[in-house]
């Protein structure tokens, strides 16, 4: 085993088993979640997650930046063919390992991966100039400055840098190829740029080239898997379970929750004996409602991870459009910082401590959760699924069951309806009054 | 008197009658002025076809919709169990309701806690009506030529996919449907949902009604429909700050189907 092979195994063995730690980590953190039982209708889920999630049946609904995302994701799938072969290439200190054995469908699979590349790299330049050129304005709202601007663009930098080591190597590999007195490879694009650009060195000079590539090729993909877990970009695992876990149900049904509908059926039952001793609680206490991320179902934290802050939600939201406080990609940004943060801190500290810091008051406003219209126009646009509106109700359940805060137009309605069965101080006997009035 | 034959559940079960359906007028169709002329129309409607139904009269309470998107569970639940209670006594298994919210709440928020029923909005009630030729619409006369704008309400659209009843029923007026840029899944909410009907609106820029209000404009209707009274409040106020009321109704579907009608 040379000095090369070993090089390579001790880096993908770092690059691994790094990626391993912090998927271990975000893993971690999901559970910090409540749990919740979502197991039911499976056949459907995998539908769903095909068409929502391998499918990206939601982002057509915007068809440019859909197709320009198309030939990024389905270039990088198919790349993952040229990466196995790398590994095996790495390990055994061989080239091109798959190219005896496939012939004319290695051929067909490096150009199809050429061609994508090129693509993708005109794709990814078209998101730089979206991104910073063009102002689209779901860029550049509020959340979106500082860390979350600079990811956006390091993701798109590094796929640049990817796109450009493949070219070398594959350009170099073929003038080598050539200078050493073979026919060409005949890869769709790297035939007529290789002699172009890398024509007439020495042997020696290009296989320097080729091994800048090929290296090249392997830091930033195992960069960039590690990457991930601290990015937006986790999504491109993620997307699929948080779709294949997605609300299946009507939009509009809010779940009821099951500690209220015990104590409600206990209060309605005539055989409740008053003086009873209370039944034994069952776990730990809960609180009505989300206070902490450690309050949230575990989906929840999973839809916090997939989140590629891409604004889809906070572009179509109501409150957002006419200048409210409210953004739900700001909700889900906060949820996953927060359970990051929480994560950490119960990591270090002991999983018991707590850090006195809440998802409410310290990440969401009053006034941002107050500016909601439960319309699920974002829940809507989420290419993935993602309910932001979950989130942001079982924040104001938490308000008002358990601090007792809410506007006091709606302090007022509630009692309204407490006391005369309707949101406006109208007596309930007087309900059928309409049938007589002219 | 208005000429509308309504019955309570409780009459019917003194007459040891069932009806085929209950009508959930909801508090808006029960107390709010402009809502009120909704309920008539759909009971226009209802007695135009000589449907069996009923209301629950002084009986009925709040679905507990506000309370609980405004986060207050408990009182959701208290409303909820209080009607399912009441609705299970009369052994009810149909229900149409007058309202958006009502018809939510009742179809998929009330089955957990007991309450089985099939609900149905009665945008939906219409449509089932003229596709089994039980209510015709001869001509449509009163609009014919007329523009039609529908603005679908965020609890039946989004929250239902119900897109296609209220738009079915319109097609059968003689009139100019016309869609605005944002419709369907992508319709832009009045900025009542969510408990906001009962407050004011947070801080911002603009008012969500007018923003919508501007959609329905850019088509310049003659007629802004909905089918919710929350939607309608929001609606008639954007289109009176934009002075066009004299020129722009805002109106529900069953509405428009009474006075083709001439009930």
């Amino acid at each position: 085993m040379g000095i090369s092979s070993i090089l390579f195994i001790v880096l993908i063995a770092v690059g691994f088993g790094f990626f391993a730690f912090n998927v271990r980590k975000v893993i971690a953190n999901i559970n910090l979640g409540r749990d919740k039982k979502i197991n039911d209708r499976k056949g459907e889920r995998w539908k769903v997650m095909t068409l929502v999630a391998l499918g990206q049946k939601k982002m057509f609904h915007r068809p440019i930046p859909a197709l320009l995302h198309l030939v990024i994701y389905v270039a990088f799938i198919l790349t993952q063919v040229e990466l196995i072969e790398i590994i095996i290439d790495g390990i055994t200190e061989s080239h091109r390992i798959f190219q005896p054995y496939l012939g004319g469908f290695y051929k067909l699979i490096i150009s199809i991966i050429e061609v994508l590349s090129v693509l993708a790299l005109v794709a990814t330049f078209a998101f730089l100039a979206r991104r910073n050129l063009l102002k689209l304005p779901r860029f550049h709202k509020d959340e979106m400055t500082g860390w979350p601007k600079l990811d956006g663009n390091i993701i798109l930098y590094l796929e640049i840098l990817l796109v450009l080591f493949i070219f070398t190597m594959n350009g170099a590999d073929e003038a080598m190829h050539i200078a050493n007195g073979n026919e060409s490879y005949g890869f769709a694009m790297s035939q007529w740029y290789g002699p172009f650009l890398f024509g007439g060195m020495d042997v020696e000079t290009l296989h320097l080239f080729e091994r800048i590539g090929w290296w090249g090729h392997l830091a930033i993909v195992l960069t960039f898997m590690n990457y991930l877990p601290y990015s937006k970009h986790f999504h491109i695992f993620l997307a699929f379970p948080n779709v294949w876990y997605s609300n299946l149900d009507a939009k509009g049904r809010l779940s009821n929750m099951e500690a209220v509908t015990n104590e409600v059926k206990m209060m309605f039952d005539p055989e409740a004996d008053p003086y009873a001793a209370p039944a034994e609680p069952v776990g730990e206490p809960q609180t009505f409602g989300v206070k902490d991320v450690t309050d949230l179902p575990w989906n929840s934290l999973l839809q916090a991870y997939t989140c590629t802050e891409c604004g889809r939600c906070t572009s179509e939201c109501p409150a957002n459009q006419t200048g409210k406080l409210l953004s739900p990609r700001k909700i889900m940004m906060d949820t996953r910082d927060r359970m990051v943060e929480l994560g950490d801190y119960k990591r270090n500290n002991g999983a018991d401590k707590h850090d006195n810091k809440t998802l409410v008051h310290d990440y969401i406003t009053e006034e941002e959760l107050w500016a909601c219209t439960s319309c699920n126009a974002c829940v809507e646009a989420c290419p993935v699924n993602i309910d932001p509106l979950s989130i942001i109700v079982d924040l104001r359940r938490y308000l008002v069951m358990e601090e007792s805060k809410a506007p006091s137009e709606l302090t007022g309605m509630f009692s309204n309806i407490e006391n005369n069965g309707a949101p406006w101080q109208f007596a309930q006997a007087d309900r059928l009054k309409w049938k007589d009035e002219n | 008197m208005s000429g509308i034959k309504v019955n309570t559940m409780a009459e019917y079960l003194a007459k040891g009658e069932t009806p085929d359906i209950l009508f959930w007028v909801g508090c808006a169709g029960s107390f709010d002025d402009r809502a009120k002329k909704i309920t008539k129309a759909i009971v226009k409607i209802l007695n135009k076809v000589e449907m069996k139904f009923a209301v629950l009269g002084a009986e009925e309470s709040c679905s507990g919709d506000p309370a609980k998107r405004a986060g207050n569970e408990f009182l959701f639940q208290m409303q909820a169990m209080q009607n399912i209670q009441l609705m299970n006594e009369y052994k009810v298994s149909k229900i149409v309701t007058g309202c958006p919210h009502c018809f939510n709440t009742l179809k998929n928020e009330y089955p957990e806690l007991g309450g089985n029923y099939e609900v149905i909005h009665h945008t939906q009630l219409i449509q089932e009506l003229i596709d089994s030729g039980k209510l015709r619409i001869e001509d449509g006369k009163p609009f014919k030529g007329k523009k039609i704008t529908f603005h679908d309400p965020c609890y039946l659209g989004r929250a239902n996919d119900v897109y296609e009843a209220p738009r079915k029923v319109l097609e059968t007026l003689d009139a100019e449907l016309v869609e605005m840029k944002r419709c369907k899944t992508k319709g832009l909410c009045c900025g009542a949902g969510g408990a906001q009907m009962f407050k004011e609106a947070e801080k911002g820029n603009k008012e969500i009604n007018i923003e919508r209000t501007e959609d329905a404009m850019e088509v310049k209707p003659d007629i802004i429909a909905t089918g919710c009274p929350f939607c309608n409040t929001m609606m008639t106020d954007g289109v009176k700050l934009a002075e066009k009321e004299s020129s722009v109704h805002v109106m529900d579907i069953a509405e428009l189907i009474a006075q083709a009608q001439d009930l």
